[in-house]
This record gives structure tokens, C-alpha cells and sequence, in this order.
């Protein structure tokens, strides 16, 4: 005899605690299994593609500041990059050194956001993530210490970098590196062996290679299913074809895997930062460039690897001083549009679990 | 799947969250302590030295968000000087592109961040309230000579 | 109660009179006395268990807890209290009134039921039943009734789902929790709660290693603390059952929790702590030692680990605790009848064994299905 049951629906709101941002996603639900999921967002739309139609090449490097606004660096590089891959400008290698330098220490920041959130949602109740806050503490007190500020940068510009590192930067970053691997460390016996976490991770989430492949998704959730793409190697920018790091991928695509692709990057940034430091040259941090920048005639697409995916902005400028269309490619979106496949059939308590080890970040989707 | 550890994974976090319990904590008793900020600080108005203001309105014009209302008008000896400047502290978003801009250096971020005010409509300052005094403390942002006279930034992993 | 009168209030031996239930003077003088006695204490160890919880999870999070109200922010709690009883009460459209008004109540007083025997002292409590025991578990179960009508009351989903889980979470741990306390009382041999201090020469914490643990988890899934707080997690499902309350009902469900958590404390300390048992101080305070220890123990629980999913809770209460509560029932059961003789420090060598060894193999076989539905 089968029992006749009725779905129902409910409403992951836009004021969650859960969910990373405005976003809302409806959720039809039999019992405790989710039959169908239907994400909303447009919460915050703050018009960026147009109204950075409205000022000149380096206004908007304060527009993208705020975008993805947990990586603002890397933000700002990604689109430093394309301006100056349509106006044909060749960057000092100073200049190259730092900005690599503030990219990794932003990938780390991010990632430590990033794996702190999912434990949070994951039941913890704060004690992970205080301690991830804690380290990333310190290397906003770095970022404070360049350029002023401790979330919205504006550091890159096209052609270099604004300014200069002080003397007591050098320092203190090492002393910020040498410490990083151990506390790593031990975070992951805070937990990488906890059995309960271990037991909500495992096999929950799955994402095949294929799937992964076939939505367009990029960054640490392509890499959790095995797949090995970086753009850092497959299409280097910048100086990244000189230093030496490896790409940490899984093996299966669950939720536990994209965490433990996250805690290796961080090892692997820690690698790249060491190396930077060590071949940091002399010189100007940056190119001669008017005062007032018109890039000729084109389109260019220039992408970069950022802490959630592959981070794209596609100029298209008609030689004045004002970007004719700016269109960004968000990384969070791209990777979201996976999320119906993962969300079917599983209960609700392990639906918060994927979305946060999608990580995302609403600046970006809605900007 | 199979508890293969025994709970053992489960010991060593509680382990490592004992240890970290008798950690000295990190907070900071604000108004009791405070801590030295960024000498680069892009603090929450802007200082501004008239003496060597040329009013070329070079910082109107490269703010994003158009919250420099500069006029200028040319005296007797045909030189420019500012009829008006409102500066609105609300609509800042404290990017520093009006700071780079400036050829003569006569426009600094300010080093305080204790600049709250009750109304929205204090926000709007004239040119009188952001003139260089001795009181006002502009930070080092874009201008080696400011960053020296700052106190030196604590940083957190000095502490221990 | 003309007596009562006649002598002062305050005669001599005031702690022994007072607290004793056979005072000359009567039942109902013991019994008024007592139950105002019992409400300050209850009221006061529940604030002060919000107090301490929020200052020592602090210490977890290497932060200082609240201090800023009154020294030490001691008066943190009440600036609590205070702002929760002037906050309006909104009852929303459409709910079943009755059901949505009286849940807090149902909800409340089970809990507040526990410690009436509870012993503080030699003898010291409000009732010394001869099956108090048996009433504890007994009442208990009914604060269930209290968080479904809630959950069901208030005309939101979110509040379904809940009521769902606690009705499933809760009837299902009490019976490991029934069965571990099964061996206390077979070493004690009564049901009475302050027979079972005073027969602790070692405290049955060494006697009883496994019945401890099951006992320590089972009571935690009962009161709805982490690894088990899927009932009302935070990041899930919004707070679950007591969602829709607001003002002083919300207040009466705070303090169901730290009040089943307060009792879940005088529980363990008496059964398996040995009460208030100890050498140089009174008896009350080494009491008041003991149930702050076994609260820093769950409060650390609480500050290190992730919540389980409720198909996860299920199977570890029917596959892994349930077995171990009947090979501890058994073991225990053998070791009375055959050897009643032995000294008790070699049954505690020989109870650890088996704890080690049925937990070591009983993992090995332990599964947890944690696969996609289908369908």
C-alpha cells in the first residue's frame, strides 16, 4: 500500500543565516528531500556594467573593488589585465612581483573565509571560524599596511601598482608565512579527521567529471572532481610561468573534496608567496602611462584565476576615454548554474552543506 | 561509512580547542586600548592645505562619485582661486583617486576615524571644516612626509 | 501550625532542621520552604549556566565573553532577562491558539519537575520518592509534547520540519538512556536517588565507564545540544520549533533548554559522581563543583564539533547505542549475580576492559548510509 504524500514548499529566504549573502532559493520538499530547487537573486544589483560606462578606465578600478568584495585584489588585477592587454601596455617587473605577491595572499584570505563558512554552516558553531578570522586578521593588517584600507583595495593600476610597500611589509610577511603552515596544520586536526564531519562531507554532492566540465564550472569546484585546469598553468598571466607550484585536484567531486582542494591551495599560495619574495627585484612600480588613458580601437577578453573560479572581463572600446561595454563574467554564477543537479534528491541538512562549499558571493552574481 | 578512528578524530579536535582555551584572548577593550592604525590609512575626510592649492579641479574631476563640488574663479591678478568647495563626507567612498590626482600634494586623507555624527545633513562639509590645521592629522596616504610623522601600525602578529 | 509560631525562625542547627524532611513542625513547612527554596535555585543556576556558557565558549574562541555590563558582566543576564520581557508579543495569523499559547508551559514545567529529588545533601531534597528514578525518566519524556505543539502551533513550516525531528530524535534516545541507568541501579540496588549517593563508595563513573558515556550522549540528544542540536540549528532550519515566538514565551523556551541542561548535570552528578560526596568542604558546595564540571565538559563538546544530519542521529541511537546499553546491562548483570562478593576496584579494572573492547569492535561494525535518495 503506498502512501500518498504532498511536496510542499519552503522558502530559503534572502535573510538567511546560511546562505552567503542576499539569496534565496525555493525549495520543494517531500519529508526531508528536496524535489526541486529554484534559486532567485537580483538582490543586490547595483547597475556596475552600466555605470561604469560613465567614467574613465581608472574610475573603474574602484567598481570592481566591490564586486567580488571578499577578493577585491584579485578583482582589480583581472581587470588591470584586460585594459592593458587591449592598450598593448608592458607592466614593470616590480610591479608583476607585487601584484603576484597581494593575489596570493588574497587567495588565501579567501580560502580561509571560504572553508570557515562551510564549517559554520555545518553545525560548529563559530569555534573554526574564529579561527580562521584570527589569521585573517593578520594578513588584512598586511593589506592595511600597503594601501590603507582593509576590504575595498584600489591597489592595482593600469600599468603597476599605486604605491610601494614600506619597509616593515617585508618583515612581517615572513613572519606571517612561517607561521601559516602550522596553523594549518592544526586546523586540520581541529577537524580533518573529525568523524562526524567526515561522515557529513563524504559522498554528499557529488559532481562528475563531466557534469563539472559540461556546466562551465572553474576554480577549486571543477578541481574537487578531477579535473586539472588552472589558468594559472593552462594560459599563464602575469609572471606566474616562473615559479613553481602544483595544482591540487580530488578524486570523487563531494563536498569533501572541494574542502580539502581549498586547504592545499593555501599550502600552495603559501609556496608561491616564499618564491616571490625571494626574486623580488628593484625597480619603478609603474609604466608610463598618460594621465588620461585611450586604448585604440577593440574588443579583448582577459580572464584570471581567482579563489572562486575563473574571473573574466570582456572591454569593448570604441577610443575614448570611457569603456564602451564592460561585461564581467562572475565565477559564482557560472558555477552556480550546477547547483539543481547537486541539490536533487538530497535532504536539507546536507543542501546547506553544498552551497557552501560552492562558495559563493553575492557581489558578484547580482553586480 | 566506518568510524575506522574509534572517535579518535573527535579527541584530537577536542585537544586542539583546550589548547587554544588558554591561549591569551585577542580582543581589544575599545575605548580603555586602542590600537595604532595604518600609517596609509584612508581615514574618513579629506585635509586639505589651501596655502598651496592651485583650484586646478583636478580632484572633482577624478573622483567616481562626483562628491568634490569645486567653483573657481580667476582674481585680479589672473590667477584661479576656489569660490566654493563642498565636499559631502557622506558620499565619499574613500578611494584616494582625488589624493593621487592633485599635482601640488595639498590634498591628504585624514588619519581619525572617530567622525560620527548624528545627522546625515552634517555630512556635508564646506571648505572651511576640511582646512589644514594643527589639530588635523593627515595621513600618510600618497605622501611620504605624513607617513613618518605617524606612530607605527600595531599589527597582530606581533602579539603573541 | 500554632508550633510554628511558638519557636524562632532561626533555630541553631539551622542548616540540618531546615533541609531535613522530618522537621517536628511539619510536612507542609518542609514543603513550602523547600519549593521557594527549589524555584530560586532553579531560576538562578539557569541564568547562571547562560552566564558561564556565554563567558567559557568565549575562552574556546580565545575572546572574552561579555564584560562590560556590571564587573565581570555579571549583570549580563539580567540586561537579558529585561530585554526580553519588554519585547511585544506577536502571535501570528492563523495559528491554533490554543495550541500555540499553551506550548511554552507544556514545555517548561517537566523540566522544572526534575529536581524535586534531586538530594543536595545528605538527605536534602524535596521528596526522597522510593522510585526516583523511575519519575525522572518518567517526566522527562513529556517536555516532547510541549516542542511538537509548538512546532505544529505556529503556522510555519520551518516549525513542521522541526517538530518532525524532535518527535523522531527524542522517543528514540530514551531508551539507551533508560537501559544505562539500569546499571546504577542494579550496583545500587534501590531506585531512590539519595540511597544511590550514599551507596557510592567509589563513584560509579569508575564502575560503570560505557554507562557513563551512553548515558552522557543519550542525555545530550535529549536536550538538544550539539552534536545533536539539528532540532533548532541555526544555519538550517532558523531556530525550528520555537521560530514564532517572541517576548517572554521565547524566554520560557531559553530557559527550557538550560533547564534540562542544568537537570541533564544534577542527573550525571548524582548518579555517577557521587553527589555531593567529598572531603574538606560542605556538602553543598562540593555538589555545585561537580555540576559546573560536567557543564564545562559539554559546553566544550558544544564549541568543537559539527552537527550530525537526523538520518545520522537515528542510526547511531538503534545501531551503535543501543547494542552497547545491552552489553553493558549484560556485563554488569553478571558481575552482580555471580561475583557480589569482589572488591569493587577489581570490577573497575575489569569494566574498563570491556568498555575498550565492545566500543573498539562495535565501530568496526558500525555503518552509516549516507547515499542520495531516490525518487
Amino acid at each position: 500500500m503506498a502512501l500518498k504524500t504532498e511536496t510542499f514548499m519552503i522558502n530559503v529566504g534572502p535573510q538567511h543565516p546560511s546562505t552567503h549573502g542576499v539569496f534565496r532559493m525555493r525549495l520543494t520538499l517531500n519529508g526531508e528531500v528536496i524535489q526541486d530547487v529554484e534559486p532567485v537573486f537580483g538582490y543586490l544589483h547595483r547597475g556596475i556594467e552600466k555605470l561604469a560606462e560613465g567614467l574613465n578606465y581608472t574610475q573603474d578600478i574602484v567598481f570592481t573593488d566591490r564586486l567580488d568584495y571578499l577578493a577585491s585584489m584579485t578583482n582589480n588585477q583581472a581587470y588591470v589585465l584586460s585594459v592593458e592587454k587591449l592598450g598593448g601596455i608592458q607592466v614593470p617587473e616590480r610591479a608583476e612581483y607585487l601584484r603576484i605577491i597581494m593575489a596570493e595572499l588574497m587567495r588565501i584570505s579567501s580560502h580561509l573565509m571560504a572553508v570557515g563558512f562551510l564549517l559554520n554552516d555545518l553545525g560548529a558553531f563559530l569555534t573554526p571560524l574564529l579561527y580562521m578570522y584570527r589569521e585573517r586578521e593578520k594578513i588584512l593588517d598586511l593589506f592595511d599596511m600597503v594601501c590603507g584600507q582593509r576590504l575595498t583595495y584600489n591597489y592595482m593600476r593600469i600599468g603597476g601598482v599605486s604605491q610601494d610597500i614600506p619597509e616593515e611589509f617585508l618583515p612581517a610577511l615572513k613572519k606571517f608565512i612561517d607561521s601559516l603552515p602550522g596553523f594549518i596544520n592544526e586546523y586540520d586536526q581541529l577537524l580533518a579527521e573529525n568523524e562526524i564531519l567526515l561522515v557529513r562531507t563524504k559522498n554528499v554532492g557529488i559532481l562528475s567529471r563531466e557534469s563539472a566540465i559540461n556546466y562551465s564550472t572553474a576554480g577549486p569546484v571543477l578541481r574537487g572532481s578531477g579535473v586539472k585546469w588552472d589558468i594559472r598553468k593552462a594560459d599563464p598571466y602575469s609572471v606566474y610561468d616562473r615559479f613553481k607550484f602544483e595544482v591540487p585536484t580530488g578524486t570523487k567531486g563531494d563536498v569533501y573534496d572541494r574542502y580539502r582542494v581549498r586547504i592545499e591551495e593555501m599550502h600552495q599560495s603559501t609556496n608561491i608567496i616564499e618564491q616571490a619574495v625571494a626574486q623580488l627585484p628593484q625597480g619603478e612600480i609603474m609604466a608610463k602611462v598618460p594621465r588620461v588613458f585611450r586604448p585604440p580601437k577593440g574588443e579583448v577578453y582577459g580572464h584570471i584565476e581567482s579563489p572562486k573560479g575563473e574571473f573574466g572581463f570582456y572591454l569593448v572600446s570604441d577610443g575614448s576615454t570611457n569603456p564602451y561595454r564592460l561585461h564581467i563574467r562572475p565565477p559564482s554564477l557560472i558555477n552556480l548554474t550546477a547547483l539543481r543537479e547537486l541539490m536533487i534528491g538530497v535532504k536539507i541538512a546536507d543542501a546547506m552543506g553544498i552551497f557552501g562549499s560552492i562558495d559563493i558571493c553575492v557581489g558578484e552574481i547580482d553586480r | 561509512m566506518k568510524v575506522k578512528n574509534y572517535g579518535e578524530g573527535i579527541a584530537k579536535g577536542l585537544v586542539v580547542t583546550m589548547k587554544n582555551a588558554l591561549r591569551r584572548p585577542i580582543t581589544t577593550q575599545y575605548p580603555e586600548q586602542k590600537l595604532n592604525i595604518s600609517r596609509r590609512t584612508r581615514g574618513n575626510q579629506l585635509v586639505w592645505d589651501r596655502n598651496r592649492c592651485i583650484a586646478c579641479s583636478m580632484c572633482a574631476r577624478a573622483c567616481p562619485v562626483s562628491c568634490i563640488d569645486m567653483v573657481t574663479s580667476r582674481n585680479e591678478n589672473n590667477k584661479l582661486k576656489v569660490d566654493k568647495m563642498d565636499y559631502d563626507a557622506g558620499l565619499c567612498i574613500f578611494c584616494g583617486l582625488c589624493v593621487e590626482a592633485c599635482p601640488q600634494k595639498c590634498l591628504f586623507m585624514s588619519a581619525d576615524y572617530e567622525k560620527a555624527r548624528y545627522s546625515i545633513k552634517d555630512f556635508k562639509l564646506k571648505k572651511e571644516d576640511i582646512l589644514m590645521t594643527e589639530k588635523s592629522r593627515p595621513s600618510g596616504y600618497y605622501s611620504p612626509v605624513n607617513e613618518a610623522k605617524l606612530p607605527k601600525q600595531t599589527l597582530l602578529i606581533d602579539r603573541k | 501550625m500554632m508550633s510554628f509560631f511558638g519557636r524562632s525562625v532561626f533555630p541553631a542547627n539551622f542548616q540540618a532542621t531546615i533541609l531535613s524532611p522530618d522537621w517536628p513542625s511539619g510536612f507542609w513547612s518542609h514543603l513550602v520552604i523547600f519549593v521557594v527554596i527549589l524555584f530560586v535555585f532553579f531560576i538562578f543556576m539557569a541564568v547562571a549556566f547562560i552566564y558561564f556558557e556565554r563567558r567559557v565558549i568565549s575562552r574556546f574562541q580565545i575572546r572574552i565573553g561579555p564584560n562590560r555590563t556590571g564587573p565581570f558582566g555579571l549583570l549580563q543576564p539580567i540586561a537579558d532577562v529585561i530585554k526580553i520581557l519588554i519585547k511585544e508579543d506577536i502571535i501570528p495569523f492563523n495559528v491554533d491558539k490554543i495550541i500555540h499559547l499553551l506550548a511554552p508551559a507544556v514545555a517548561v514545567v517537566p523540566a522544572i519537575m526534575v529536581f524535586a529529588v534531586i538530594p543536595f545533601q545528605n538527605g536534602a531534597s524535596l521528596v526522597d520518592l522510593n522510585v526516583g528514578l523511575l519519575y525522572i525518566v518518567a517526566i522527562s519524556s513529556v517536555s516532547v509534547v510541549g516542542m511538537v505543539m509548538a512546532g505544529w502551533g505556529s503556522n510555519n513550516k520551518y516549525g513542521l520540519v522541526s517538530a518532525m525531528r524532535v518527535i523522531a530524535q527524542v522517543v528514540s534516545y530514551e531508551i539507551p538512556l533508560a537501559l544505562a541507568i539500569i546499571g546504577v541501579v542494579l550496583y545500587a540496588g534501590t531506585l531512590s536517588m539519595n540511597a544511590i549517593v550514599q551507596a557510592q563508595s567509589i563513584p560509579y563513573i569508575l564502575l560503570q565507564p560505557m554507562g557513563f558515556l551512553i548515558y552522557f550522549l543519550a542525555s545530550m540528544a535529549e536536550i538538544n545540544r550539539t552534536p545533536f542540536d539539528l532540532l533548532e540549528a541555526e544555519s538550517e532550519i532558523v531556530a525550528g520549533y520555537n521560530i514564532e515566538y517572541s517576548g517572554f514565551k521565547f524566554a520560557l523556551f531559553y530557559l527550557t533548554e538550560y533547564t534540562e541542561a542544568l537537570a541533564v548535570t544534577t542527573i550525571i552528578t548524582t548518579l555517577y559522581l557521587g553527589g555531593w560526596k567529598g572531603p574538606f568542604l560542605p556538602p553543598v558546595i562540593w555538589f555545585l563543583i561537580k555540576v559546573f564540571a560536567v557543564f564545562v565538559l559539554i559546553i566544550w563538546v558544544r564549541a568543537t564539533l559539527p552537527r550530525l544530519r537526523i538520518d545520522q542521529v537515528m542510526g547511531f541511537a538503534w545501531k551503535f547505542l543501543l547494542p552497547l546499553a545491552f552489553i553493558n546491562l549484560l556485563v554488569t548483570g553478571i558481575q552482580i549475580a555471580v561475583w557480589p562478593d569482589i572488591s569493587q576496584w577489581v570490577m573497575v579494572g575489569v569494566n574498563i576492559i570491556v568498555a575498550a573492547v565492545s566500543i573498539l569492535l562495535f565501530s568496526r561494525f558500525f555503518r552509516l548510509n549516507g547515499d542520495k535518495v531516490e525518487g
